[in-house]
């Protein structure tokens, strides 16, 4: 089959790889029908998280039809459309049996690698290196899927796959945001990024019943879009005072929750005096998120490229008594939720899909998405 | 671990051995699984005997069937000894492994082992714990050093996978 792959340079080359087989008796093989690109991948391209090899697979948000169900599979049959939740986990836990499934303890293949990264495993993840689960890729003609009665969900006949697709990961890493932060009837909520995730943590804000959402970023047409399709106010970084806008939104208090939602900074590298002297990125967004928010409010984290960050005021948590907390998405959750709201016309996402290209020219894509030269927010594939 | 109820195994065999010296053994305290080697100890066996511990979402009836070590753990013979304990809170069953003095590392086992026996140990023990959660041991895609180089490659899309 064809698939995007990452190459020894750091390019990218759609390239001829075999089929992928069942491998566990709870897997699936899906057809895949779109399969979006993701800012997380940005981080995995600039090279700040190492461990990709040349030939692995990218992409981990995508829906396809099943053409292949594994013996213990119970809820899927062959000829199903399904959105996949972009993270792998078993339904069986501890953490998954108490609603935590991106902690799920047997989501990785390789634990060993995961605690060695993290300090305990966590949820796999498609198309990602080998430490973070061990499952190639989505921008491809064929995926594996494990764990499918677990991470795989039909899609409801009236949700076009445009829309269904955002299901798989940004729909529920936007409303974790905006459901981790606890954000109650009347709440002033301010979310920084207006991307995919911070335009759907937005959403959800509103849709748990926020009274006023302002979204923060630096690029304008992401904004206006932010406006148009989510009805949000919103805040240019580049020629504001941040904090003192958000003031005058909320009556001087400060947003009750903020949730960062910026994603990876894109082509931001750590170079080999970085490495040497141990100089970490300042998590800008967070700290800025940190100081605005009203005393006792709530500061949800998303940005999983983070990684490792210094400068941040711990004494502001303190002295404002705050309550910081982040998290990936719970798909396995709140999928089924997101697809219900999906066809209802609650949760609309398919203006995130600004550009579709056929996954020949994937590569092309990335590049769009990466550069933002005529404003792509979401690159989506379609390798059939 | 609570020391009621506690079952608590020292052994590396196999079937009957393992299921005797789990009864022989109930009772044993929790503080041997904290404690720490000493720098001698560690300068002996070239590693520090540290306890490898993981928690199975099941309770020990479930992860020992029978008093019958799991087969990953049977793979590693007489060169470990292992504790079986239920965890606090409801939370299932402690299950610790640890490298024996001087073992003889069967077969591959020795093979695969490098500089840090422990490691082995650790991924076995949470093979075993993903068996009795979800009855498998979860495996990954092929790799790309298994697969061989990407070819390059613009055809049209093919109607299904190849096999």
């Amino acid at each position: 089959m064809r698939a995007l792959c990452w190459t020894s340079g750091g390019e990218l080359t759609v390239g001829q790889v075999p089929d992928p087989e069942l491998r566990n008796d709870h897997d699936v093989i899906v057809r895949v029908r779109r399969s979006a690109t993701c800012g997380a991948d940005l981080s995995l391209l600039a090279g700040q998280t190492p461990g990709l090899a040349a030939g692995d697979v990218l992409g981990h948000e995508f829906l396809g039809d099943v053409i292949e169900v594994g013996p213990q599979v119970r809820r899927h049959r062959v000829g199903d459309r399904v959105v996949v939740c972009a993270s792998v986990a078993c339904g069986a836990c501890w953490y998954c049996r108490r609603g935590l499934p991106s902690c799920c303890d047997n989501g990785s293949t390789d634990p060993i690698a995961n605690e060695a990264q993290w300090g305990h495993p966590v949820a796999g993840c498609f198309g990602q290196p080998r430490a973070a689960g061990g499952f190639a890729g989505s921008h491809a003609e064929y995926v594996r899927v494990p764990y499918a009665d677990v991470g795989a969900f039909p899609v409801p006949e009236s949700v076009g796959d445009d829309r269904a697709v955002f299901a798989s990961d940004a729909a529920p890493t936007g409303w974790l945001g905006a459901e981790g932060a606890e954000v109650r009837p009347g709440d002033v909520v301010a979310v920084w990024g207006a991307g995919a995730v911070g335009q759907l943590a937005a959403r959800a804000a509103w849709l748990l019943g926020a009274e006023r959402v302002i979204v923060v970023d630096r690029h304008p047409a992401r904004l206006l879009m932010a406006r148009q399709h989510i009805g949000v106010e919103t805040i240019d970084q580049r020629d504001s005072d941040v904090s003192a806008q958000l003031r005058e939104f909320s009556g001087g208090r400060g947003p009750d929750v903020c949730v960062e939602a910026v994603g990876g900074p894109a082509g931001e590298h750590r170079t080999l005096a970085d490495r040497f002297t141990g100089r970490t990125r300042v998590p800008e967004a967070v700290r800025e998120a940190v100081y605005a928010c009203r005393k006792g409010g709530s500061v949800f984290v998303l940005n999983g490229a983070a990684g490792h960050v210094d400068a941040f005021p711990v004494g502001t948590v303190v002295h404002k008594a705050l309550t910081v907390r982040g998290g990936r998405q719970h798909g396995q959750r709140h999928i089924p939720m997101l697809l219900d709201r999906m066809a209802r016309d609650e949760l609309r996402t398919e203006h995130l899909a600004t550009h579709h290209f056929p996954l020949e020219r994937a590569a092309e894509g990335y590049a769009l998405f990466r550069d933002r030269p005529d404003e792509c927010l979401r690159a989506v594939f379609t390798p059939h | 671990m609570g020391r009621v109820g506690t079952v608590v195994a020292v052994a590396g065999a196999l079937g009957v051995a393992a299921a005797r010296a789990a009864r022989t053994a109930v009772g044993r305290q929790r503080a041997r699984l904290t404690s720490v080697p000493g720098p001698t100890e560690a300068r002996r066996t070239g590693h520090p005997r540290r306890w490898q511990v993981v928690t199975v979402d099941r309770p020990p009836e479930q992860v020992l069937p029978s008093a019958v070590w799991p087969e990953p753990l049977r793979r590693l013979g007489d060169a470990v000894e292992v504790e079986v304990a239920r965890a606090p809170g409801g939370r299932g069953t402690e299950l610790a492994a640890r490298v024996r003095p001087h073992a003889d590392w069967p077969g591959l086992s020795a093979h695969l082992l490098g500089d840090d026996p422990s490691l082995l140990v650790r991924r076995t023990l949470w093979q075993v714990k993903q068996l009795a959660e979800t009855g498998e041991v979860l495996r990954a895609d092929r790799m790309p050093d298994e697969r061989g180089p990407v070819v390059p490659d613009v055809r049209p899309s093919s109607d299904g996978p190849q096999r």
